[in-house]
């Protein structure tokens, strides 16, 4: 049974649809992470499960409860800002406390608590200092272990990594990562970060514009992308136009040559579609190859030490498809503007479903227009 | 008022002002928001509509049926016919823009200075510039009085000197509000490379303040301009005492004390003198800053 | 303090010539000024308050225990207190009703506007305006007088021209000066921090009671020491209502300036001295709480 469920959620501000359904079912102790770009309705799907918005139609349930219309202040889940939120007027050990001084614990029972907290985040000595003199990166763990005080049953984040330098966001979110499996508790993390969401949650949901894209585990994801707008937010897969001539049998045509798709195509015979290729399969043609065949003119070569990167322009403009070779001192790679043949595995191609993103909205995983 | 109020006020209208998030954003405001603002709209503005009614209480003879009309606009008329008005209006607008002039030269170059060359002195500046708030204008002019009036710098007893002496007065009561402003308005360009750019073009010290520097600042300048404008047409107790009745505000004082109706007339005309630089202010601020309106203290 | 003869760091200048470069001559003119017109007064103002008939005393101190002068104090400090406490209180009241009233946007830049401009108002026109509000023949007097029968004078006894109602008017500047100051502070408060709170089980009244008021409470407790000072300074207003009929201190130093009522300058300046050290310490304090204020909001 699912222990946080969003059935049918929907959240109208005015004219905009911020969010148009959302349904999701979530474990207990699960990871979940919503990916997407800024204005995806992200966050602010997340801010209803904490009460700060109410949904305009559907239900939310914890453990069974129906929670949809509880204040924030009586939910029970704990929420972590991206800013920190850190009460300035209040000692780490006061604004640790505050969630237990709240719910009227007895003084010993908070100081105790306290202190395993601050032993969690690796922060004992830190107790009577101010969240002025802390640095971002000891401030969000502050701010996190204020959020598991008073033992919520949900944990939700709000991309808490986004405002701390490269270095801190790392080794942070290792941290959080193994404070919530010790503790197992059911969390939900925002973030526009892909890197952050597959190396940390046990499944994604990737958003745009209000709508769910894809829900999975990173690996489904990133390997089997649903639709083009994923495909294009998440990893580095290759995305070329093409046309399908045999559904049954999974060829396409792209850049006027036939390809194989390693699954059974759902769209019909003639129509556009996209498909995706991944780098990693795909290797320059030697000799006879079973398997798919892509030719092109080499458009650029970028050494990059131990690897290199290879990146071809099909026949018809489309394109370009980059992959890496390594660097192989005895063998060097294609000139600019050679022609060059590709090869690889059916399975290595996937016909993408159309998202219901815009083509104009589609990003990259920098958030970046995709081309 | 006998004694200080509960200030857990504000936390029970709190509780009526946070009920359950709504969808929308800005909704109807809080009924309580309502009842003080409008409270507080009608203390502000009650005096004015009274300075008003006054005004027009002046009564004219119509010439026809040789009665007296109530309500009129003879106390306007009366105003605006008394030269000593005009006189008054025109000898503190003229101060005020010798005040500002002397204002800009004085502190734009000493801002621009002391960021690029002396950094370290910058809070001494700066504290120099807020001192006019330690002093209200009565101990000032008091000390202006001893200074100036008995040896060795005895200038007040000439009409020139006690102008002088008054502008003095002004510059260094509008140092908090321009010092602000052009600072304010220095610290939003990049006064080094500015510089640089200009001296490695050639531009003599002069040049620099006049072509790089100024343009950049106007609308802080104007800012600060409209408001000492403000001040000085507004000013009362340095005025009196140094120079007496020429100057707008003792004027007015005098006209207080002499006359019924004219005095709400040119009350009013004052007050719409300062909302005027105010808007001018805002108008004017929006290129650099939030353009709120600034603050100035009591008199 | 020891001075390391290093130049690190500091361009262009060699051990010999960092103390004496020619780069202070650009702040010695607005130095100049500032001693004119500034330092100089107050420093004759100094010594003149320990000299009496050219010998050095202390006299003049030690008469300020006068009872006419320990009135004149204590009418200032009674006054001050109740517009200061007053105004601090209200003036939040209407400032936390402007930011989180959700009212008009238009209502709420206007209000503050205005209060740019009421704070500029003071001084003679305020006095003259409440003249003819509640003075006693003000429109307010009149209507509540013909329409619901409430004689202010002669029922309840009150005048304008008393402490009470000098309060009243003083309201007009006090009022919009800590509008003016609070309304940034209460918008500096972070809507997440009220998030944090109510996530964590607050309701509204404990978020106010244990983060927001206290967050505020240096600005506001700062403010209302400077609504103090500001008060204590104000002689226009005063004089303008009572002529000098109601002895506080800043009207006494007036009547000082033309030498009336005591005939010992040196007096008047030991008042004086009186009146800029209570204002330092009012500003001194209030610079401290702004100082902590800013601290916290910044983290």
């Amino acid at each position: 049974m699912a222990f946080l469920s969003l059935s049918g959620i929907r959240k109208e501000f005015g004219e905009h649809i911020a969010v148009h359904r959302f349904d999701l079912d979530v474990g207990e102790g699960e990871f979940v992470s919503f990916l997407g770009p800024s204005g995806c309705g992200k966050t602010t799907t997340l801010r209803m499960i904490a009460g700060f918005e109410l949904p305009t139609s559907g239900v939310i349930r914890i453990a069974d409860e129906d929670i949809s219309r509880k204040p924030p202040n009586q939910r029970n889940v704990g929420m972590v800002f991206q800013s920190y939120a850190l009460f300035p007027n209040m000692s780490v050990a006061n604004n640790i406390a505050f969630g237990l001084k709240m719910r009227k614990e007895s003084k010993g029972a908070i100081k105790t608590r306290v202190a395993e907290l601050l032993e969690l985040i690796h922060l004992p000595q830190a107790a009577d200092k101010y969240p002025y003199e802390l640095s971002g990166g000891m401030q969000q763990r502050v701010a996190l272990a204020r959020a598991l005080a008073f033992r919520p049953r949900v944990l939700l984040l709000d991309e808490p990594l986004s405002a701390l330098d490269a270095k801190i966001r790392l080794s942070l979110r290792q941290e959080i990562r193994a404070i919530q499996r010790q503790l197992g508790i059911t969390t939900v993390y925002v973030t526009h970060d892909q890197e952050e969401a597959l190396s940390l949650s046990d499944r994604i949901v990737v958003m745009s514009q209000g709508r769910m894209e894809q829900v999975g585990t990173p690996s489904e994801i990133y390997n089997t992308p649903a639709t083009e707008f994923v495909a294009r937010f998440v990893g580095t897969l290759n995305i070329l136009p093409g046309v399908v001539v045999d559904a049954p049998s999974g060829r396409v045509k792209v850049a006027g040559q036939e390809l194989r798709v390693g699954s059974p195509v759902t769209a019909m015979n003639g129509s556009q579609v996209h498909v995706a290729l991944r780098p990693e399969a795909i290797a320059i043609a030697s000799g006879d190859v079973d398997g798919n065949l892509l030719s092109g003119t080499v458009a650029d070569v970028t050494f990059l030490g131990s690897i290199v990167r290879i990146r071809v322009r099909l026949g018809d403009g489309s394109g370009p498809v980059a992959f890496d070779t390594f660097n192989n001192p005895h063998a060097a790679p294609p000139a600019i503007g050679a022609a060059v043949t590709l090869a690889f595995p059916p399975e290595a191609l996937l016909v993408l479903a159309e998202s219901a993103t815009p083509s104009h909205a589609l990003v990259d995983a920098d958030g970046l227009p995709a081309t | 008022m006998s004694g200080p109020a509960p200030v857990v006020d504000a936390a029970r209208l709190a509780d009526d002002l946070d009920a359950p998030p709504r969808g929308r954003r800005r909704e109807r405001g809080a009924l309580w928001a309502w009842v003080v603002v409008i409270i507080a709209i009608t203390y502000f503005i009650v005096p004015l509509i009274s300075t008003l009614e006054f005004s027009l209480r002046a009564a004219v003879k119509d010439p026809v049926t040789g009665e007296f009309i109530r309500p009129s606009l003879q106390a306007y008329t009366l105003v605006f016919n008394d030269p000593k008005f005009i006189d008054a209006l025109l000898y503190s607008f003229r101060m005020a823009l010798v005040t500002i002039a002397v204002s800009l030269l004085l502190l734009v170059p000493t801002a621009f200075w002391v960021r690029l060359k002396l950094p370290r002195l910058r809070p001494v500046v700066e504290l120099v510039t807020l001192m006019p708030f330690v002093i209200p204008p009565v101990i000032l002019v008091f000390g202006l009085i001893r200074t100036y009036s008995g040896q060795p710098f005895a200038i007040i007893s000439t009409p020139l000197g006690a102008d002088a002496v008054l502008v003095g007065a002004y510059v260094v009561l509008s140092f908090p509000y321009m010092y602000r402003a052009v600072d304010t308005g220095l610290a939003s360009i990049d006064l080094r490379s500015l510089t640089e750019a200009a001296q490695s073009m050639g531009a003599g010290w002069p040049r620099i303040l006049w072509s790089v520097i100024f343009p950049n600042l106007r609308s802080a300048l104007l800012s600060g301009a409209f408001l000492t404008l403000a001040i000085v047409i507004g000013e009362y107790t340095i005025a009196n005492f140094l120079v007496g009745t020429k100057p707008f505000g003792p004027y007015l004082s005098l006209l207080g004390q002499n006359k019924a109706y004219e005095p709400a007339a040119v009350s009013l005309i004052s007050f719409g003198i300062t909302w005027a630089a105010m808007l001018m202010i805002l108008i004017v601020g929006r290129g650099g800053g939030r353009g709120r309106a600034p603050v100035t203290g009591a008199r | 303090m020891t001075v390391k003869a290093t130049t690190a760091g500091i361009p262009g200048a060699s051990p010999a010539s960092r103390r004496f470069s020619w780069n202070w001559l650009g702040v010695v003119p607005f130095f100049a000024f500032a001693i004119a017109f500034m330092f100089l007064p107050i420093t004759f103002l100094v010594v003149g308050s320990f000299q009496s008939a050219g010998q050095w005393t202390l006299a003049n101190y030690i008469g300020l225990g006068d009872a006419y002068i320990q009135t004149a104090y204590r009418n200032s400090i009674i006054l001050s207190a109740i517009t200061a406490i007053g105004g601090g209180i209200l003036g939040f009241l209407i400032a936390a009703a402007l930011v989180l009233g959700r009212l008009p946007r238009a209502l709420t830049a206007g209000m503050l506007t205005f209060s740019g401009v009421a704070s500029n108002f003071a001084g003679v026109p305020l006095a003259l305006a409440f003249v003819f509000t509640i003075g006693n023949n003000g429109l307010l007097t009149k209507l509540l007088d013909e329409h619901l029968g409430i004689n202010i004078v002669t029922q309840a006894g009150f005048s304008l021209y008393s402490i009470l109602g000098l309060a009243i008017v003083y309201m007009y500047f006090q009022l919009p000066l800590m509008i003016l100051i609070i309304v940034p502070a209460i918008e500096g408060l972070r809507k997440d921090w009220r998030e944090a709170a109510l996530n964590l089980g607050a309701t509204p009244r404990q978020y106010w009671r244990s983060i927001a008021l206290p967050i505020l409470m240096p600005t506001i407790l700062g403010t209302i020491i400077l609504l103090f000072g500001n008060a204590f300074g104000a002689q226009a207003t005063a004089f303008q209502l009572t002529g000098g009929t109601i002895p506080i201190a800043p009207v006494v130093i007036g009547t000082q300036i033309r030498g009336d009522v005591l005939r010992n300058p040196g007096l008047g300046y030991a008042m004086a001295m009186g009146m800029v050290v209570i204002m330092g310490i009012s500003i001194g304090l209030y610079s401290l709480l702004q100082r902590r204020a800013e601290r916290w909001l910044r983290s």
